[in-house]
């Protein structure tokens, strides 16, 4: 008890002197780099820990971006230097590499990190610092919202949130399928399926028959897709991971059921083949940021560079990181600053960004409103993509 | 009524399992009174040995199956004399709380060796699906509802009818009395946990084969529930087990398919508690009080 009172002061006594130190230096607005000095930007990935599998194909990415800028000149003649960290999937390792970043390393921005718990936890410093700070992939729909429902006003992300494709989806449904009847087949206890749920149910013109749930690590789903069999409709709409995506399509398709079965960017992992088995992957539709195979010359480019540099082919993530940096990159261009607090201003005016992972600006959440891909898998094969616009009230 | 009875055989699908984990622990505690919690672990293990057999050794079902039951079978001998046999005599607490270790760490040295990922199990089976009216039932569920069986009547004789299960029995019944008669209890724990390990094994391959992916924390959620089944049919009782994890397995499906699957699991473990506190012997457990 002693002990933790004693810990508790020490604490307590050097947030205050953190506070007044960075009370200090309040006037001076952000960092900015020097004329003939590089820009530095900040890449903080998880590049060890659960995560690292995203963490490191999205830091490759972000250096590579950058070594493409420089051999074409930098940006308006300036170098980009790219400061690289470890968060270590670590949500207090983040927050402290966001401060070391925007305090000690005079970074105008920072990209990362890939998962939301580490996003969350390194806003706050980011704030603080006045740098803006990009995560690419954290989809999470709260992430960048302050409690009072506020945006943070340094965070941003370029991927689309979780809601935002669910909506997508249901668009899809209604346009390109003509469904009028829908079944749902979700994961209730996770916030990625309520959310996709919510947006599809709010977006789908027709009519939602059927809701039925499974629970995180379930891989028997006869009873739920016995019930499905029994109801009369169109598609199903899936809001889940490949983990159970694969099994639920499997079964379904051994049962006889061979509607269309819609699906989020968590299918896009190429197990799911595996796990439903080739022939089963058959009328199944799933969002993607980025499609590999796009016959666009900048992606074609990305792909043939990420494949020279790293021996294997980038997946969707690396594609957000790609475009991050370049979007820094056009902030700091249309602002003619490399102060961290114009980039920001920047990066919320920025319009019509064209990146490999669709076009797009920001709105006032500082969420990406850009096209959803929607992929088409039949007899085992992607046999297409749809762009579907976004729905803009 | 046709999704009734559909409904009933994915039950008895999803229950048959349950019965051959909980067949592991009733047996295992019927002898030393110890909850095994790792013999959901050793199921998983089954599922990957097969896996890795399949896909290197290309041998055909039965002899895959009868190997990876031998592995299992071996390494749950070996886990009962490293680990439990040790601490025969201390408190059965301790015997519980290493059990419970014993689990996590073939969870995570399975995570260290293989990866944390779901992996896809390779197709051996043809899938076929019969359908007689409405009601239709694939051949991976006759797989495994037929390979249970065979193997709960085939553990049911050796118990019954041979010389070794009238000394499990005897070593269930009084361990002293059945040592003064010439029965070495040591090798009778031995084959207990050889016997119970080797159907966990065949699990673990049915399952693999019947949902097409396995991973390293596959075995935590249906050790527990097949210890539900076990506490459910009267743990220490043969047919306890094969009874109680067939209800389990279907009282699941109709939560799923009747109620709301959110609740599924919460019901399952509400019998755990209910059963505890009504009939702690179980469904076809014998009431008679424990002699202390």
């Amino acid at each position: 008890m002693k002990m933790k009172k004693w810990f508790f002061g020490v604490m307590s006594f050097s947030t205050l002197f953190i506070t007044a130190c960075s009370s200090g230096r309040g006037g001076e607005e952000g960092n900015s780099a020097e004329e003939d000095e590089a820009i530095n930007i900040g890449s903080m990935f998880e590049l060890t820990g659960s995560a690292s599998a995203y963490g490191n194909t999205q830091a490759n990415a972000v250096q590579m971006a950058a070594d493409e800028i420089n051999e074409d000149g930098g940006i308006d003649g300036q170098e980009i230097n790219i400061e690289e960290y470890d968060t270590q999937s670590d949500e207090a390792e983040a927050s402290s590499v966001a401060t070391r970043l925007s305090t000690r390393d005079n970074a105008v921005a920072m990209i990362g990190p890939a998962l939301t718990g580490p996003m969350q936890a390194a806003i706050p410093n980011a704030d603080e610092a006045q740098v803006p700070l990009i995560s690419p992939s954290a989809t999470d729909d709260d992430v960048l919202t302050d409690e009072d429902g506020g945006v943070h006003p340094y965070a941003y992300r370029t991927g689309f949130t979780n809601s935002f494709q669910g909506g997508a989806l249901a668009t899809f449904a209604n346009d390109d399928l003509d469904a009028s009847k829908a079944v749902i087949l979700g994961d209730n206890s996770s916030d990625y399926a309520t959310g996709l749920t919510e947006e599809f149910t709010e977006a789908f013109d027709g009519e939602i028959v059927s809701v039925e749930n499974f629970s995180e690590g379930q891989n028997d789903f006869n009873a739920e897709l016995t019930n499905i069999e029994q109801t009369d409709f169109d598609v199903i709409f899936v809001p889940g991971y490949y983990e159970e995506g694969g099994p639920i399509i499997n079964q379904a398709r051994e049962m006889g059921i061979d509607e269309p079965i819609l699906g989020p960017d968590g299918f896009g992992n190429d197990v799911i083949y595996d796990l439903a088995s080739e022939e089963n992957m058959d009328n199944i539709y799933h969002t993607s940021h980025f499609v590999l195979t796009s016959d666009d010359p900048d992606t074609q480019d990305f792909v043939s560079n990420y494949r020279e540099n790293f021996d294997t082919d980038p997946d969707m993530f690396a594609g957000l990181a790609y475009d991050t940096v370049y979007l820094v990159k056009q902030a700091i261009e249309e602002t003619g600053s490399t102060n961290s607090a114009d980039i920001n201003a920047g990066l919320e005016n920025i319009e019509d960004f064209a990146g490999i992972t669709g076009t797009f600006s920001f709105d006032e959440m500082h969420d990406p409103i850009k096209t959803v891909s929607i992929i088409e898998v039949q007899e085992g094969e992607e046999v297409g993509t749809s762009e579907v616009e976004p729905d803009i009230e | 009524m046709e999704a009734f009875i559909q409904q009933l055989i994915n039950g008895l699908s999803v229950g048959s399992v349950y019965a051959l984990i909980a067949l592991g622990y009733t047996m295992v505690y019927g002898i030393i009174k110890l909850i095994n919690f790792a013999h959901g672990d050793i199921y998983m293990i089954g599922a990957f040995v097969s896996y890795f057999m399949f896909l290197n050794l290309k041998l055909n079902i039965f002899v895959t199956l009868a190997l990876t039951m031998f592995v299992t079978a071996f390494l749950g001998v070996v886990i009962e004399k490293v680990a439990y046999k040790p601490l025969r005599n201390s408190p059965r607490i301790t015997a519980l709380i290493t059990a419970i270790a014993m689990s996590y760490l073939l969870q995570n040295i399975m995570i260290y060796v293989v990866g944390p990922e779901a992996r896809s199990f390779p197709q051996i089976v043809q899938n076929k699906t019969y359908t007689l009216g409405n009601i239709s039932i694939n051949q991976m569920e006759i797989w495994l509802l037929g390979t249970s069986l065979v193997l709960m009547v085939l553990l049911q004789l050796i118990v019954q009818k041979t010389k070794m299960g009238k000394a499990m029995r005897a070593v269930s019944i009084d361990a002293k009395a059945a040592e003064l008669m010439g029965i070495n209890p040591n090798t009778i724990i031995s084959f207990t946990f050889l016997l119970g390990s080797a159907l966990a094994g065949a699990g673990g391959l049915l399952v693999g084969m019947y949902y097409n992916t396995i991973d390293p924390m596959m075995g935590a959620t249906p050790g527990l529930k097949a210890f539900v089944a076990a506490v459910f049919g009267g743990i220490g009782v043969i047919p306890g087990a094969m009874v109680g994890g067939l209800l389990i397995g279907i009282i699941e499906v109709m939560i799923s398919a009747y109620g709301n699957s959110m609740i599924r699991d919460a019901v399952v473990y509400l019998i755990l508690i209910l059963i505890l506190l009504i009939r702690p012997s179980g469904l076809l457990g014998k009431s008679n009080k424990e002699k202390v």
